[in-house]
């Protein structure tokens, strides 16, 4: 038990870490005035020193979270999620070492703090294995699909920068809405952080009992006031808000009562940011990315996919398939996770091959990269919750 | 066709854009452009070649890599409307009526449609495996258009190459130097240093590495093709067994699929995890309920003895005891078997009792094995009880006859006649799970007194024979993409000129930063003009700002 609040504590550690580093490469690209002070400048040199104590102490929140619960920690969404954020910097720190730019740990840093923000909100304690997940393979496959997906989302933090950069946002345009909703979709994860640790802090807990799709009477507890009830559902806390609407019994009522308070607050927040600023958030960040050189952003979006791919590969689709046969006795059964693993290869095979043949390099290879991470945390995140099969988490 | 002939005098063959030996550009477009379009070196291939036959229209279609993208994409496409909504194999229903109940019942009239426009077995459609057909034929024919031209004109370029290739390269410089002789030689030395292939010929040098790198492609298409074609062996017969069977415990069964074996069931259990052997996980055991630890089945694997006749028990032989676990399948003679299902607790045995009504007397317990019953009973004193008849699944009454659903005893019925030495004739009883109907009132009585359950176990029986065809595509792709990812293909060009001038180019298939790292350590070391990387705009302008592409 104390190795498991030593390892919580390492984690809150990184997490601050990180956020100190994101306020140094600000000042590092701020600083630069030119290309030469850009890349070796002292903000630049204390914030990567910041961020590698980070990963050091991260890496110590999954080691000994290993050692407690005597198996690889990426087993439900708030270790997978963890880990996958340790490994988006892991991936950074490799990419600053081989071009050194402060940009790109400017937006890579707030990303893993978003993503460990997010896995914060799911149930935190030590859960043990299901005899499905009971094998080596599950540390051999899981980690390096992780370590794939990692280094390819470094590759839609370089378009990020590149697109920043290059897109016009003093007129409208096509490009400039889609930057925003990016912005947009950053801020509704942020809504979702806030408007659950909100509620869970005030301790709010509404107990249902409903019937489920098997026709079974099954119990839930809400964390948010219930917007919607689950089908045919009663009431067991009947002081605390009534559903606002009944849903049928294939749609989780629950999950869409977070869902649309995680929008409305994203909604309000961005709403509010507007009113204050007084322009696109993506105008706030623009700065920040003017100094990088379009280049290079290029160049690291796609080396990044290069080396991510492979690595993806082996991890999500050879691996996978291995220990599919071995649990599940086959090794492909179209189950949905498995398929967006498929539609992830499929998507970055044709990057690679626009790229090579078609010359979509820039600011196509940019929003393709960006595309590229929006397809990976949906098959994280939303075929987990939403379509989910075999591979649920617990 | 004709032949073209340089002004270097090689002969190309017709089709050439980039000449295989100086590189002068052959074609008006080349001679034209600012950067020479490096892909394949500008050779001839099939497809940019010949266009008029159905064969060559064939063979275009599918060496373009804008066909070949746009079957990637529709694969994708198609695997993302699967995922839509669950496919038939995840639908609890056998009969197409009832599958399309099941969609119409949970997701409406989109089910509905789902379900009739054949969306619900995606990836078993004719259009589906249509387009994985033009895949591979894609990838086969595009490699092929590509590699063998590429393969000669690497083979065959020369060291000196003519100005006007080097000047339409990405990375370029001309610029005079103290002595074009020593630079020429320290040059030499630096990429030597830097583990450059360096090739020289009269004043001009050719430094080259990583040129297996552009094998890559291929090399991981080649594995694309045998995973392919390792799936669609699976689709004969023989290369492939998936057969599933149901064990009860003490139960000994041929396992299907692979004859000559048997396979018995010694006890099947389930554990859970406990909050007072797992501390570290109390939270979430209170949290979520049981969570299950394990799921096994303890087996004997026989065999035929040799000799023996098929499906005897008494010759059959011993070869393993197992314990098949989930990820841990019983392996043999290129067989596993998978623990997938169980049922627990189904009925064994039941036990009754018999005694006289008025008295309460007692003349003793007999057994009933429900998959086996035996159809006569001696009890005590000469009294003797007879199953007439036997309803393992007991589902009331029909045309006054009781009727069962199944072979199974989930609710087993049975009627019975009770001879005794008072009753010689003997009574008749009806007896189900607590009910029992008398057609006349009887003396006496069948009681049930308790029954025997065990658990089944369910296992899954596979064979595949492609898994090893697979496995080798997968190693095969992952070298391809290793080799094509992880090197590149690096080459500098330096010349003299006139007097100490001299030129320098460079390409490189990937990496650019890489390369120019490079160039850089060569340049301060042997003392070369500055080059310029001639798409990146804003550090060649000084400027830190402005749209390069
Ligand atoms: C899912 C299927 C496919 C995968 C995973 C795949 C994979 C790859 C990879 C990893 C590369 C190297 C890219 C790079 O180094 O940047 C490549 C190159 C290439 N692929 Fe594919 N490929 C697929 C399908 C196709 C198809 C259908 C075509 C047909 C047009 C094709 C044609 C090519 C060509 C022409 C190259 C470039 C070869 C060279 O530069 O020498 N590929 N492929």
């Amino acid at each position: 038990m104390q190795l498991a609040s030593l390892s919580a504590n390492l984690l809150f550690v990184s997490f601050v870490a990180y956020l100190v580093a994101t306020l140094f490469f600000g000042g590092a690209v701020k600083g630069a005035k030119l290309q030469e002070a850009y890349e070796n400048n002292r903000w630049g040199k204390i914030a990567i020193v910041i961020t590698i104590l980070g990963f050091i102490t991260h890496l110590g929140y999954f080691i000994t979270r290993w050692i407690a619960s005597s198996h690889v920690p990426v087993s439900n969404m708030f270790e997978f999620m963890t880990a996958f954020a340790m490994m988006i910097i892991g991936a950074f720190i490799l990419l600053f070492f081989l071009y050194r730019t402060p940009s790109l740990g400017l937006f890579a840093l707030p990303l893993a703090v978003v993503i460990i923000g997010y896995a914060s909100m799911f149930p935190r304690e030590l859960t043990p294995l299901i005899p499905a997940l009971k094998s080596y393979w599950l540390t051999i496959h899981v980690i390096t699909a992780a370590i794939g997906e990692a280094i390819l989302a470094i590759s839609a933090v370089a378009g990020l920068v590149f697109l920043l950069k290059n897109i016009d946002l003093t007129k409208k345009s096509k490009q400039r809405f889609w930057l925003e909703s990016v912005m947009f979709t950053l801020i509704l994860v942020v809504g979702f952080v806030l408007s659950s640790s909100t509620f869970t802090i005030m301790g709010y807990e509404a107990k249902f009992t409903y019937i489920n799709k098997n026709e079974q009477r099954a119990q839930i507890i809400y964390n948010y006031p219930p917007l919607f009830g689950m089908n045919e559902y009663e009431s067991l806390t009947p002081d605390k808000m009534t559903p606002l609407a009944e849903m049928p019994a294939i749609i989780n009522a629950k999950t869409l009562t977070t869902f649309v308070w995680s929008v409305a607050t994203g909604v309000v927040l961005y709403l509010l940011l507007r009113l204050i600023l007084r322009r696109p958030i993506a105008a706030l960040f623009q700065p920040f990315a003017k100094k990088a050189n379009s280049q290079v952003m290029d160049e690291i979006g796609y080396r990044s996919v290069v080396i991510g791919f492979p690595v993806f590969t082996l991890g999500a689709l050879i691996f996978a398939m291995i220990w599919a046969h071995e649990a599940w006795s086959r090794f492909w059964g179209w189950d949905p996770k498995e398929v967006w693993a498929l539609i992830t290869w499929l998507f970055y095979a044709a990057y690679l091959h626009l790229r090579l043949s078609r010359g979509w390099e820039g600011e196509k290879s940019a929003w393709l990269a960006v595309i590229g991470f929006v397809i990976i945390m949906f098959n994280l995140i939303a075929v987990n919750l939403i379509i989910a099969g075999l591979h649920s988490y617990a | 066709m004709s032949k073209i002939n340089c002004q270097c005098g090689h002969e190309n063959p017709f089709g050439t854009v980039l000449c295989e030996q100086c590189g002068r550009p052959q074609t008006e477009e080349a001679k034209k452009s600012e950067l020479i379009d490096m892909r394949y070196e500008g050779s001839a291939r099939r497809s940019q070649t010949y266009k008029r036959s159905i064969v060559d229209k064939i063979w275009n279609f599918f060496s373009s890599v804008k066909v070949g993208i746009n079957i990637i994409v529709a694969v994708l496409a198609t695997s993302v409307i699967g995922t839509i909504f669950p496919q038939k194999l995840f639908v609890p229903a056998v009969t197409e009526a009832d599958i399309l109940a099941y969609y119409e019942k949970y997701y409406g009239f989109a089910g509905t449609l789902y379900y009739k426009l054949g969306f619900y077995d995606m990836y078993n459609s004719w259009w589906f495996i249509t387009l994985i057909g033009m895949l591979g034929t894609s990838i086969i024919i595009a490699s092929i258009d590509r590699v063998v031209p590429l393969y000669k004109s690497l083979k065959k370029q020369r060291i000196k190459r003519h100005t006007s290739f080097l000047k339409k390269q990405r990375i370029y410089a001309k610029g005079q130097v103290t002595n074009s002789n020593s630079s020429l030689a320290k040059a030499e030395e630096k990429l030597k240093e830097l583990r450059y292939n360096v090739k020289t010929e009269e004043g001009a040098l050719l430094a080259e590495k990583g040129r297996f790198s552009r094998w890559g492609p291929y090399v991981n298409h080649t594995g694309l093709i045998i995973f392919l074609f390792g799936v669609l062996l699976r689709g004969l017969p023989g290369f492939y067994v998936d057969e599933s069977i149901w064990l009860r415990e003490g139960e000994t069964r041929a396992i299907p699929g692979a004859p000559g074996y048997y396979l018995k069931n010694n006890e099947f259990h389930i554990e859970t995890y406990s909050k007072e052997d797992d501390a570290a996980f109390g939270q979430a055991i209170a949290r979520v309920g049981t969570i299950v630890k394990n799921y096994q089945s303890d087996v004997t694997l026989y065999k035929d003895a040799e000799g023996g006749l098929p499906g005897q028990s008494e010759q059959m032989e011993f070869v393993k005891d197992y314990s098949i676990i989930v990820n841990k399948p019983l392996n043999f003679d290129g067989f596993n078997v998978f623990q997938m299902d169980y049922r627990l607790d189904e009925l064994k045995s039941m036990t009754f009792h018999l005694t006289e009504k008025a008295t309460n007397k007692s003349f003793g317990e007999f057994t009933v094995d429900l998959n086996n019953p035996e159809r006569l009973y001696e009890l005590n004193e000469g009294t003797i009880v007879e199953l007439k008849d036997y309803y393992p699944d007991y589902d009331g009454v029909e045309n006054g006859e009781p009727i069962t659903k199944s072979p199974i005893p989930n609710n087993p019925a049975f009627i019975f006649k009770m001879v005794t030495p008072a009753k010689p004739d003997g009574e008749m009883s009806f007896v189900a799970i607590q009910q029992t109907l008398e057609t006349e009132v009887n003396d006496y009585k069948v009681n049930f007194v308790s029954a025997e359950t065990r658990d089944i176990t369910g296992l899954v029986v596979r064979k595949d024979k492609t898994l090893y065809i697979l496995l080798v595509g997968g190693i095969i792709f992952m070298i391809g993409v290793a080799q094509g990812s992880y090197w590149n293909h690096r080459r500098i060009w330096i010349q003299k000129g006139e007097g100490n001038d001299l030129f320098l180019a460079g390409h490189t298939n990937k990496n650019w930063f890489g390369l120019k790292k490079e160039l850089d350590k060569v340049k301060d070391f042997a003392n070369l003009p500055q080059y310029e990387d001639r798409l990146d705009v804003e550090t060649s302008t000084g400027e830190m700002k402005g749209d390069t592409l």
